[in-house]
């Protein structure tokens, strides 16, 4: 072990980070704008329900390599690919999860919303968002860290931050980088996993006490 | 007054729950929709505020038809209690009471301060009101379910089998509050059961319901349980129904006597003379707060006693009179002090007249 070798690329290694964070917090933050609209309508809508979640899935069979491949005609080597592969990926997850989440409302406290006169709207924002926040939020988790754990992937389209350690060391059959790329993702994914613990443990005070 | 003129709900798939309704509840009065599950009693309740929409037939709330109001106005308009309070579990107790005032729009210290005379009048302490429903124990839930109904000060209030899912204790606990709150507010309230005990308790007037959405029978209580319509309600009242009669029969028909009473902790001297000086054998040991502890006889007998609250019913009277060795119910004030004693003799005849009166016969009626 080079520990030389660390000293030299705290720099690189910082931007790869930043990179990396700057591309699941897009990634997972365009997911949550596309997975709720979807998953109010399949909560409200049955019909759709099955279609929806089944879209989700089939996306999510794609292998990612082939995926971001198939983007390139259209987005290039860009980050842009990469946030929409990722996005789509993320939405399995998401949408899933917020449907599940909605639908555990009790049926009594949507009852009672209506009977004191609350909207359809109002009802979701007040009262079936809030309480589907606990499972929504492990959605949220779950598609971070997978999210964390993939963007790595999209070195085969020259992105994939903290990925371009992978190809490093591989290419040049250098064990450092390599070690630095999967220390760096795996504290990413506990840091990100523990922020957003805080952030849950922060929007539901009524599971606390 | 709600009025129904000819409401029928016929449910997607053809199940008939309520059928061609004509019922009026009056201004003030507690109404209670009673009978088996299925019948319809809930069905009826919520049509009332639109939770579920007619298929025909009009109900109208004090002469306008509710089906051309807008629902939500409509649903501010009139307190909502559910079984197992149905309160938002991510709210404060606060939060959950100041529901329908906050839809309404009124300013932050008027919620503020209707949400501290709420506690007060459902009996919750203020330092609940920073508590979410789980920390809370169902009575208490139920009472701020109640508190959030009667927020924003409706003039109905619909109450479906809101004290179902609470214990028997507390059940009587919440339905004597309920009745000391009517007795102040006069609501025109709406009350689902399929508890006929409770039905008779609370109603003003009750509707029972059968199979199918058929109003079989709706009258007072009393009348009710003196002359039930026919064979379904007899058997739907039970085979207690002359019991019950009873319930609606008040102690104050009953003469109270009085009664010699010594300390608990009298010496056996004090306990011979006070019999000697009243010229009687038993007296009745109090506690020094009032309250009574046993009958006691200068030879140091001691029989248990059985005690009626004043303002209790004349089935708490017969009650105790069968559960007490001497024959006489000792009679005790609110805070649960000595007041008097009626005799056997006297709370059977009370029984007798108050039946008769009720049923207008000798009674042959209900002797089952």
């Amino acid at each position: 072990m080079r520990w030389s070798w660390f000293a030299g690329h705290v720099d690189e290694m910082a931007e790869l980070t930043l990179q990396h964070v700057i591309t699941t917090v897009i990634s997972v933050g365009c997911g949550l704008l596309i997975a709720f609209p979807l998953a109010v309508l399949a909560h409200r809508v049955p019909r759709l329900r099955g279609l929806i979640l089944g879209v989700t899935s089939v996306i999510f069979t794609v292998p990612s390599i082939a995926l971001f491949i198939l983007l390139l005609p259209f987005t290039g080597l860009s980050l842009t690919t990469t946030v929409i592969g990722l996005t789509l990926y993320s939405l399995v997850v998401l949408v899933r999860n917020i449907v599940e989440g909605l639908a555990a409302v009790p049926p009594r406290v949507r009852e009672a919303a209506r009977a004191m006169g609350y909207g359809r709207a109002r009802t979701l924002i007040a009262i079936e968002l809030p309480l589907a926040l606990p499972v929504i939020m492990a959605g949220v988790r779950i598609a971070t860290i997978m999210t964390i754990s993939l963007t790595s992937v999209a070195l085969v389209i020259g992105q994939g931050a903290l990925g371009q350690l992978f190809a490093d060391g591989l290419q040049r059959n250098f064990a450092e980088p390599i070690i630095a790329g999967i220390a760096l993702t795996l504290l990413l994914a506990v840091v990100a996993d523990a922020v957003l613990v805080g952030v849950q443990r922060g929007l539901t005070p009524w599971t606390r006490r | 007054m709600i009025r129904f003129e000819a409401v029928t709900k016929v449910y997607p798939g053809g199940t008939t729950a309520v059928d061609a309704l004509d019922l009026e509840m009056h201004e003030g009065e507690t109404t209670v929709l009673v009978g088996s599950s299925g019948c319809g009693k809930t069905t009826t309740l919520r049509m009332i505020n639109r939770m579920i929409e007619a298929s025909s037939g009009t109900i109208t709330v004090d002469g306008r038809d509710v089906a051309t109001l807008n629902e939500n106005t409509l649903r501010r308009g009139i307190g909502y209690v559910i079984q197992q309070s149905g309160l938002f579990p991510h709210k404060t107790v606060l939060d959950n009471v100041t529901t329908v005032p906050r839809l309404l729009g009124w300013d932050k210290k008027r919620t503020r301060a209707r949400a501290e005379e709420l506690m007060e009048i459902v009996g919750l302490p203020q330092e609940m009101a920073t508590r979410f429903p789980h920390q809370l124990s169902g009575g208490q839930q139920q009472r701020v379910g109640v508190a959030r109904a009667l927020a924003a000060d409706p003039p109905i209030l619909l109450m479906d089998e809101p004290f179902g899912a609470v214990d028997p204790v507390v059940r009587t606990l919440l339905q004597d509050e309920l009745l000391r709150l009517q007795k102040e507010l006069r609501k025109t309230i709406v009350f689902v059961t399929h508890d006929i005990d409770e039905a008779v308790r609370l109603g003003d007037r009750i509707a029972v319901f059968r199979q199918g959405g058929r109003l079989v029978q709706y009258s007072t209580p009393a009348e009710l349980l003196a002359h039930p319509a026919d064979d379904f309600v007899a058997e739907f009242l039970g085979a207690q129904r002359g019991l019950r009669l009873l319930s609606l029969g008040s102690l104050k028909e009953v003469p109270a006597l009085p009664v010699t009473t010594v300390a608990r902790d009298a010496p056996a001297e004090t306990v011979a003379a006070t019999a000697a000086a009243a010229g009687i054998r038993w007296m009745v040991a109090v506690e020094a707060d009032g309250r009574p502890h046993a009958w006691v006889d200068a030879e140091g007998n001691s029989l248990p006693v059985a005690t009626v609250r004043d303002g209790g019913t004349l089935l708490d009277a017969l009650e105790a009179v069968v559960s007490s060795p001497r024959g006489h119910v000792v009679r005790v004030d609110a805070e649960g002090r000595v007041a008097g004693v009626s005799s056997e003799r006297d709370v059977l005849r009370a029984a007798a007249a108050h039946r008769s009166a009720v049923i207008g016969d000798d009674g042959q009626e209900v002797a089952t």
